[in-house]
């Protein structure tokens, strides 16, 4: 598909996410405005305040940004999943520019013109605001560009806490390895933030004094230029702010009705799994709220913070990195430990298994099994001197992964492992760049590439058996839950969450219509 | 030392002030008075005080001993906004707003008392003439735009611009090249006398003191030295002023004995 095509099919997605993405800018910076320059003003007429103060602010721009999302979910009233916490995180970033620029620009307002004001006998709210305020607005608009162009560029960060953007087209070009996406999350942010700064460079000219000395009616024709849009820009955002509410409260029905806030990780098939039961439940009546593509361990902290009700989960992984157990190979055991600690420690229940398993998946090229008669991975071992290895940085970075796998089966490869990023490993594999890599059991490409999952015959691997991860109280809460679960467990087979996956990543289909064809096909859309 | 004849317009009282960084005091017990309608000069090289004598009148500081009084009362008693407002102050590169054109910058004072946007533009219109610049060629530009001595007319023709009784001038022609400062310094002699504004101004230069003082205090190290008429500090015997005096003549000569 050309990127045109591309556009001309998702244009309506691209201009919410483009809203979106614009929306959280323009919010943050506006705050951090409105934070930021009074903090500054202070700052220069509290000098003791000015070292600790920016130092902060220095510290704060310096937090990597998935892990001040991450800090912030659980944090009541600024925190949660969504645009509000993406807007605070924003702000956090977007402070230090501006503050510093406020200090810098009034102090170095002219020290004979400061005395002069004095002696003219201006108070000191008359010298802030007719002096010290407009000869360091050029500096103070520089500091408000550069946090603009950062509060740009992270945004994109945002889609990892729900709350949207164009990130959401970057993140899942990354995962899906479609340029398209890419493309098209990319182009449009990088043109928003030439434009902000090409925007507020006019702005901050406006106010230079370096302009004074020309004529003024060609700065005057561009300033109301910049008036025109700035004011076209927010009737957009506002216009979609409005209608944004309107959506709400509509969906919102009645107000004893229930409502379910389903949540997934970033990758297909996670967001696969919570659209099934978030259907599911609509069928029956259930107000949803989708929460999907959060990053790392966001579903989980946002689960135990009360911010989402549901998401998919995998035993193996709520085993060794949430409870922090070191890896074991019988299913039923970790199914039956996690569900005990669960309920104990977090109030939350773990559904029945839904029936696959997605475990690392030993993978090698189809016609090299059947042509050297490979079965399992100790069949393999002979071999594996000769041949070079590709990981993804999961696989390379946990203590199951890599160099648990190779001690355990004494595997030795021609080089170091290549580390890439997971997505790549697959097509690397078919085209012969490497020769054997840690997959996941359900990618759907497996087939579709002729890739050949050795066994696990030494049973190293960890069983990942998917299943639902609910709060108790929702539980409670909302009935219709139950009766969704019990239908789910055991139906998902290995090979059918191949298969949706693969209509998602390969053919590139739209997730809720895959789904919604697999329920039909499963008999589960009627209640 | 010669008596003032009218009531003080400004009167030191033993004034002392010191800077919390410097051992020596800056200024020391100071006493000396200004008369309305004349205009002391104060001389001095540069950390002899005599900026920061000019600074104790409006307020910019205050004395730690001894008292500073303007038209009877005392600067602790004013209003500091008040005092400002009744006191035009001119200082060394003009100080101008450069993000206001000229005659915003003049009618700073009386915008800040809220005087009606009509009798505003009439009165900077008259100030411009006053000080030499032609309203309609000057007014709506900017500082930037003006030449050294341009700003400092616009500097004063600001200071005086709301009239009033008290005038402060820190070396307000310094910074200009001679001829400039020398048609400045006769267009303020001859504004002054026809204005009958009181004034105090700073100045290092001797021959600008004698041009424009009714009266001379010579500072020194935060004294004041001698305070007379420009004709008896020409026969003055004091050691500093004889000194001052003598860069005068020795200029002059050295000046002859250069020519061919």
């Amino acid at each position: 598909m050309s990127f045109f095509n591309f556009l001309k099919q998702n244009w309506p997605e691209l201009f919410t996410l483009l809203r979106q993405h614009l929306w959280l800018v323009l919010i943050s910076t506006f705050v951090a405005v409105a934070i930021g320059i009074p903090t500054g003003i202070l700052l220069t007429r509290r000098k003791s305040l000015r070292g600790p103060v920016l130092g902060i602010a220095n510290i704060m721009q310096t937090i990597p940004s998935l892990a001040l999302f991450g800090f912030l979910i659980p944090l009541p009233f600024i925190g949660g999943i969504g645009a509000r916490t993406a807007i605070v995180a924003l702000v956090v970033y977007a402070l230090l520019p501006i503050i510093r620029n406020t200090v810098t620009g009034i102090v170095g307002v002219d020290p004979n013109v400061r005395e002069a004001a004095v002696a003219m006998g201006m108070t000191g709210r008359q010298i802030l605001w007719q002096v010290e305020l407009p000869l360091a607005m050029p500096v103070i608009i520089t500091g408000v560009r550069v946090a603009m162009v950062i509060a740009i560029g992270v945004a994109t960060i945002a889609a990892a806490v729900g709350a949207g953007g164009l990130g959401v087209y970057i993140f899942r070009g990354l995962r899906q390895y479609d340029n398209n996406l890419l493309l098209a999350g990319a182009v449009p942010a990088a043109l928003m933030a030439l434009t902000a700064d090409f925007g507020l460079g006019l702005l901050e000219h406006h106010f230079s004094l370096a302009k004074r000395r020309k004529g003024r009616t060609r700065s005057q024709a561009k300033v109301i230029a910049l008036v025109a849009v700035a004011v076209i820009a927010s009737a957009v955002i506002f216009g979609s702010y409005f209608s944004g509410r309107r959506n709400l409260n509509s969906a919102s029905g009645p107000a004893n009705s229930a409502r379910v806030v389903v949540g997934s990780k970033d990758f297909t098939e996670s967001a696969i799994l919570a659209e099934i039961v978030a259907q599911m439940l609509e069928a029956r009546g259930v107000t949803v709220e989708r929460k999907y593509e959060l990053g790392g361990n966001l579903p989980h902290d946002a689960m135990l913070a009360g911010r989402l009700d549901l998401y998919p989960e995998y035993t193996g992984t709520s085993y060794t990195a949430i409870l922090h157990h070191q890896p074991i190979t019988d299913p039923r055991a970790v199914y039956e430990q996690v569900k005990a600690e669960y309920a104990q420690k977090f109030g939350v229940a773990v559904s029945d298994p839904l029936g696959f398993e997605n475990s690392f998946a030993i993978l090698i090229r189809g016609a090299e099994a059947r042509k050297l008669k490979l079965k399992t991975i100790s069949d393999a071992i002979p071999y594996a001197s000769n041949w070079r290895a590709g990981f993804g940085q999961d696989f390379m970075s946990r203590a199951d992964g890599y160099s648990g796998f190779s001690k355990a089966y004494g595997l030795k490869f021609a080089d170091q492992p290549r580390e890439m990023d997971l997505s790549l490993t697959y097509i690397a594999l078919a085209s012969g760049k490497v020769d054997l890599i840690a997959g996941n059991s359900t990618e759907g490409r497996i087939a579709a590439l002729d890739l050949f999952q050795l066994e696990d015959d030494r049973h190293y691997f960890p069983p990942y058996e998917a299943v639902y991860l609910i709060r108790q109280d929702t539980l409670a809460r909302v009935a219709q839950l139950r009766d969704v679960l019990t239908k789910l467990a055991h139906a998902i087979s290995t090979e059918e969450m191949r298969q949706l996956n693969y209509e998602v990543d390969a053919n590139k289909r739209n997730q809720a219509e895959v789904v919604r064809e697999w329920l039909k096909k499963k008999g589960f859309t009627v209640t | 030392m010669s008596e003032p004849p009218d009531k003080p317009l400004v009167e030191f009282c033993d004034v002392s002030f010191s800077h919390a960084s410097a051992a020596a005091p800056i200024i020391s017990h100071l006493s000396f008075s200004v008369a309305p309608g004349e205009t002391l000069v104060l001389l001095g090289e540069s950390g002899c005080g005599k900026t920061t004598t000019l600074k104790l009148i409006n307020c910019l500081l205050m004395p730690d001993a001894g008292e500073v009084c303007i038209e009877g009362k005392s600067t602790k008693a004013w209003d500091p906004i008040r005092l400002r407002r009744r006191t035009g102050y001119v200082i060394q590169e003009g100080g101008l707003f450069p993000h206001f054109t000229v005659a915003k910058n003049v009618a700073l004072v009386p915008a800040l008392e809220g005087w009606e946007p009509a009798r505003i533009r009439n009165r900077v219109d008259e100030l411009l003439s006053l000080v030499g610049l032609e309203p309609r060629d000057f007014a709506d530009r900017y500082p930037a735009e003006l030449s050294g001595g341009q700003r400092q007319r616009i500097g004063v023709a600001r200071a005086l611009a709301a009239d009033p009784p008290l005038l402060l001038l820190d070396e307000p022609f310094g910074a200009l090249d001679p001829l400039t400062r020398a048609s400045l310094q006769r267009e303020f002699a001859e504004l002054s006398k026809r204005l009958k504004k009181t004034a105090v101004f700073v100045t290092h230069d001797v021959r600008e003191a004698l041009l424009l003082g009714s009266r001379i205090g010579l500072m020194h190290a935060g004294k004041l030295l001698l305070l007379e008429t420009p004709e008896n500090f020409l026969k003055s015997k004091n050691e500093k002023a004889m000194a001052y005096l003598e860069t005068l003549r020795v200029s002059a000569g050295s000046v002859q004995e250069e020519a061919p």
